[in-house]
């Protein structure tokens, strides 16, 4: 049992807003404060600030192309602050790519506390739990890429939207993930099938004779109806690439209505010529997402320095080794997905870098719904999750935004609205964007807030007058009620849950599934599932409905 | 037949059928028997007068092995030799890695002599 | 029980790389009696594993003891030793194999496994230059292109043919073999040939020159006859070759350890997996090594995600360094630097350099194996294990890392690695703490 008293409690879902509030915690979870004996042990949180753990909805930390990353990057992690083994933890190495313990300890010591891998294959699905396994103290859980699973493509392209909806359920199961992922839908199928991508959510998956647009309808409805915590979550086509806005724009009106999560939509917001040089069409975007309430994003803001680009898009981990010309680890995943990495530098003098760096920001700065945009790096596409101290001073503090947009591009920042906006985030809007909105979005009842019932799963700050210091060194980490981590150190090493979801399905297409596996896969259906062995500390969140 | 002095062949280790299905029992005498095959072009054989079972020397710096030796049809061309992995192509092998952890492995130049009598005599 | 007759459904062969999962074992009472779909070398897997029930669970400098007290010891030469390695764990699960990780991190040892020995230089050219790959089940369905390359799987993987890269029918190549043109480039005509459509002779030791070669005519870049008398092989060959693999839809070269083993390595090994990128300017095309044992592909994986580098690594300073050369079992042990080693499921003494084995032979070693190897007769102290995949329920990964479960067909009296290396890690842990309060 634990009091945390005379803290000032940011607990936006909750309207708690800086009020000074004690927080009870008994068995894990946040109880009144009525329920505590007098053994309860107090901390004392006089001049600090009380929040709910923090939670990174969009990040890559595990399974077979995080784990690629490793492998190809040696001079990545022999650069970076080594992680020494102590009495509690074990080693480790950082760069873009962290090791799995040091990833775990990592988020836990920046006070995030639940974190989810927004890629992974399910032929991977095993190997991503098996790291999940190794990644100590947080919660986590991933998404299972769907977008280019030929089973679904079939099924779109038949107008069988009760078997897509079966398929998807069934595969979550199998796979023991959490959300339905749409990466460049239809895009890596060309790719694979010819070295070639869609240029429109219109234009014909070679091979199937589907639309991205299709898919993205058909799986916005499924995870609908599906009732799942989260709805489709979609990396759109075309990331990256100059006069993208459009596509993005379209994936969202395709949605018509449909509830959807637009992921690192800084990649997806470009204007310019195919080619060219890119330009900010934030503007338009922002405005049609404040008037969707349908539509959350995630930003994806782009850090300057070294980093990893790592996607599913296959195609696009070609087109950034072409632009870079740096070494390229590309994976095709039989009947399911694709995969690129390479490694990028961001840089401040660079046109484009100063242009998505840019445009992250407006888009935090921009939207008038904390609530719908969740603050994320894509990690470690935009730059690594370390740096969301740096983020948060850069929403916080306008000197310091100012001060950085004189060490970057000037023709490349005087063309966004960045240099104009005067905006700066409370730390009720901190809260949001970094807890209660992704807690929200992802259907997490019990995660990003302080409420009677909550996991008890809590990061309190010393304050500092610089924001990055206060909150890259919390002053104590809690998670599911124990102290974890004190002053920047790990106290106690111990595993977090993983989160997944199990849908019903019509177990009448398991032949049917059967057969596709025995003509096309090369291993048996059989063994594909993924057992709860390899889920030691599981949580299974409810669908609704469904 | 003429006296044969040592001839510089190129000594390839490998897997074979044979060494898979014993490899689970080292000590068996199959084992023993398929690690000690040495698979030679049979125009090498011919000049220097060995027929099938001969017993040649291989030596390098690392040591040296006496195995039988046995035509290979048109599987290698003329100054390559073939041999089971195993204890014996092991002994063939340096301890220098050139910073890559893998010693030399395949591709190992050795002296071939004939090792004292001819086939039947064994 | 006697007479009782099992049928174990999609059981996993872990002898080779191919790791195949549709593999029906009939048990007739503590006997494996029949491994339908099994090659030949599954099937010896599964019949002729060491049955011999009488060795010791474990045994000290030759006398047989118990496990606890094999524990004891090992823990004991782990927690004195300066400068140990933790070397093998090709044949285990990587349930075992994470244990592992984590004694090495506890001790501040070495981590190295056979992969230094087989696949190595693939990994270390694969941090230069990247690589192009695909999991099996793309080549089975798209491939319509296969170029094996200083490999013979028709011996060291006989199923390759048939279950992915071969013959089988794909989505996109609905006739199987007649879709595909084979070719197999290698220095000796192995038995693999009778399965190309096309064989070419490399002269030995030239396999970096004929893939550069390859290289400039695909960029268009002119390369002159002399390239015959360099590589015995003819430049309308290669012209040929080239052509071929521009008009081909999707191309993979399949790579063996003719590559990585032979004087070169990386360079080598490089050199592929550029050429396979190069192309992709033209067509699809990719590479993957053929990995040879059972569940080295897993060694490769775990060490990864628990270090970041996949090979080679020292605890030595409190966390995880790489460099292969100077943390690699071979160059350790040849130089006479590690002073003791943790051995799980693999044979050094029957497959190292002479002057490895001679300092193996001096320094003290803990072995853990089914059956007594070469390494385990010189070992300070021996466990005998259970065998994965046999025994012991885990995780094995493909060569192309895909993850498949393990259904074991029959009990054993040993512990498995796994369980042993968490007694080892148990007490490792026990006495650092003592050492620490002392």
């Amino acid at each position: 049992m634990l009091k945390i008293v005379n803290g000032k409690v940011y607990d936006p879902a909750n309207g708690v807003d800086g009020q000074i509030k004690v927080i009870a915690v008994k068995e894990g979870r946040i109880v009144p404060e009525g329920e505590l004996d007098a053994t309860a042990r107090t901390l004392d949180a006089r001049g600090m600030i009380v929040l709910p753990g923090a939670v990174d909805m969009h990040s890559h930390i595990a399974g077979p192309k995080v784990n690629s990353a490793r492998k190809m990057r040696p001079e990545d992690h022999r650069r970076a602050e080594p992680v020494k083994r102590t009495v509690v933890t074990r080693s480790g190495v950082m760069g873009s790519n962290p090791s799995t313990f040091a990833t775990g300890y990592t988020y836990a010591r920046l006070g995030y506390t639940t974190v989810f891998d927004a890629a992974v294959p399910p032929l991977g699905a095993r190997h991503a739990h098996e790291e999940l396994h190794d990644t100590p103290l947080i919660d986590k859980g991933f998404f299972v890429l769907m977008g280019n699973n030929e089973f679904i493509l079939r099924c779109v392209r038949a107008g069988e939207a009760e078997k897509t909806r079966h398929f998807a359920a069934w595969l979550l199961g199998a796979a023991k993930g959490y959300a339905i992922k749409l990466v460049n839908p239809g895009g890596v199928e060309a790719w694979k099938a010819g070295g070639r991508n869609v240029s429109s959510i219109d234009e014909a998956v070679p091979g199937f004779g589907v639309t991205p647009r299709q898919v993205i309808s058909e799986l916005a409805q499924a995870a609908m109806d599906l009732g799942l915590p989260h709805p489709v979550h979609i990396h759109a086509n075309n990331l990256g690439l100059a006069g993208n806005w459009e596509t993005t724009l379209q994936t969202m009106k395709a949605l018509e209505g449909r509830r959807a999560h637009l992921a690192h939509v800084q990649f997806h917001s470009y204007g310019g010529e195919p080619g060219g040089r890119l330009s900010s069409r934030v503007a338009e975007l922002v405005e049609y997402v404040n008037g969707h309430d349908s539509i959350s994003v995630d930003v994806g803001q782009v850090v300057f320095g070294e980093t990893t680009s790592l996607t599913g898009d296959g195609p696009l981990g070609y087109y950034l080794h072409g632009v870079t010309g740096r070494k390229w680890f590309n994976a095709d995943v039989e009947m399911e997905a694709g995969c690129g990495i390479v490694p990028i530098r961001y840089r401040g003098r660079s046109h484009v870098h100063t242009t998505q760096w840019a445009i992250g920001l407006e888009w935090l700065l921009l939207m008038n719904d904390p609530w719908r945009i969740a603050l994320s790096t894509d990690h470690p596409n935009g730059g690594s999750f370390t740096a969301y101290p740096y983020v948060i001073r850069l929403l916080m503090d306008r000197e310091f935004r100012r001060e950085a947009i004189r060490g970057v591009n000037p023709k490349a920042i005087a063309s966004t609205q960045l240099p104009e906006l005067d905006r700066e985030y409370s730390l009720n809007e901190i809260a949001i964007i970094t807890r209660a909105a992704p807690a929200r979005l992802l259907g997490m009842k019990r995660k990003g807030h302080l409420g009677p019932g909550a996991d008890a799963d809590i990061t309190i700050y010393d304050l500092d007058a610089d924001w990055e210091k206060t909150f890259a060194t919390p002053k104590i980490v809690i998670k599911a009620g124990h102290v974890i981590v004190e002053d920047g150190e790990i106290r106690r090493d111990m595993q977090g849950r993983t989160l997944y979801v199990e849908p019903e399905y019509d177990r009448s297409i398991e032949p049917e599934i059967r057969k596709w596996f025995a003509d096309f896969y090369t291993i048996e259906f059989e063994n594909y599932a993924v057992d709860m062995d390899y889920l030691p500390h599981a949580e299974r969140v409810a669908v609704s409905g469904g | 037949m003429k006296a044969v002095s040592s001839q510089v062949f190129i000594l390839i280790p490998g897997r074979t059928t044979e060494q898979g299905t014993s490899v689970g029992d080292k000590a068996s005498p199959e084992y023993r028997s398929v690690t000690r095959l040495l698979r030679m072009n049979p125009e090498d054989m011919a000049r220097l007068g060995l027929t099938d079972g001969a017993q040649v020397r291989l030596r390098n710096a690392q040591g040296e092995i006496v195995v039988s030796c046995v035509s290979a049809k048109d599987e290698l061309p003329p100054g390559v030799l073939f041999i089971a992995y195993g204890p014996e192509s092991s002994k063939l092998m340096g301890g220098e890695t050139h910073g890559t952890g893998m010693p030399d492995s395949k591709g190992i130049e050795v002296e071939l002599t004939v090792a004292g009598g001819s086939p039947g005599r064994e | 029980m006697e007479g009782e007759v099992r049928v174990i459904e999609h059981a996993t062969c872990t002898f080779c790389g191919c790791v195949c999962d549709d593999i029906d074992l009939t048990v007739e009472g503590n006997r494996i009696t029949k491994a339908k779909n099994a090659c030949v070398l599954g099937k010896a897997w599964f019949f002729e594993y060491p049955t011999a029930e009488s060795r010791p669970e474990a045994m000290i400098g030759g006398s047989p003891s118990t496990v606890g007290e094999g524990i004891e010891e090992a823990a004991r030469i782990l927690t004195s030793a300066r400068y140990p390695v933790v070397y093998g764990l090709s044949d285990t699960t990587v349930e075992a194999q994470r244990v592992a990780v984590e004694i090495a991190d506890l001790i501040g040892g070495c981590l190295d496994t056979t992969t230094s020995v087989c696949h190595g230089p693939s990994g270390i050219a694969f941090q230069g230059v990247g690589e192009a790959t695909c999991s099996l089940g793309e080549i089975k369905n798209r491939a319509d292109m296969v170029i094996f390359w200083g490999g013979n799987p028709a011996e060291s993987h006989p199923r390759h043919f048939t279950k992915y890269s071969v013959m089988p029918k794909g989505m996109f190549v609905p006739n199987g073999r007649k879709d595909r043109y084979v070719v197999l480039v290698d220095v000796r005509k192995t038995p693999s040939a009778r399965a190309a459509d096309l064989f070419i002779q490399v002269k030995p030791r030239k396999d970096f020159e004929l893939l550069w070669a390859l290289r400039a005519l695909v960029k268009g870049i002119e390369v002159d006859h002399g390239i015959e008398a360099e590589t015995g092989v003819s430049l309308a060959t290669l012209r040929a070759l080239v052509e071929r693999m521009k008009r081909a839809k999707f191309g993979v070269f399949l790579f063996g350890m003719g590559l990585s083993m032979t004087r070169g390595k990386h360079y080598n090994a490089a050199a592929i997996l550029a050429l396979a990128r190069d192309l992709n300017q033209y067509t699809r095309f990719v590479a993957k090594p053929m990995r040879g044992h059972g569940n080295v592909t897993g060694a490769d994986n775990v060490v990864a995600w628990a270090t970041g580098y996949p090979f080679g690594v020292s605890f030595g300073r409190g966390y995880p360094r790489f460099n292969p050369g100077e943390f690699t079992t071979v160059d350790l042990l040849a130089r006479g630097e590690a002073d003791a080693a943790l051995i799980i499921s693999a044979d050094p003494v029957a497959n190292f350099p002479q002057s490895a084995i001679e300092h193996l032979k001096r320094i003290p070693t803990i072995v853990l194996d089914p059956q007594a190897s070469e390494t385990a007769k010189i070992a300070r102290v021996a466990f005998t294990t259970a065998i994965y995949g046999i025994n012991v329920a885990g995780t094995v990964y493909r060569m192309d890392d895909v993850p498949i479960r393990l259904r074991p067909a029959l009990s054993s009296r040993y512990p498995s690695d796994e369980e042993v290396l968490k007694g080892i890690a148990r007490r490792v842990r026990e006495l650092r703490r003592e050492a620490l309060s002392a």
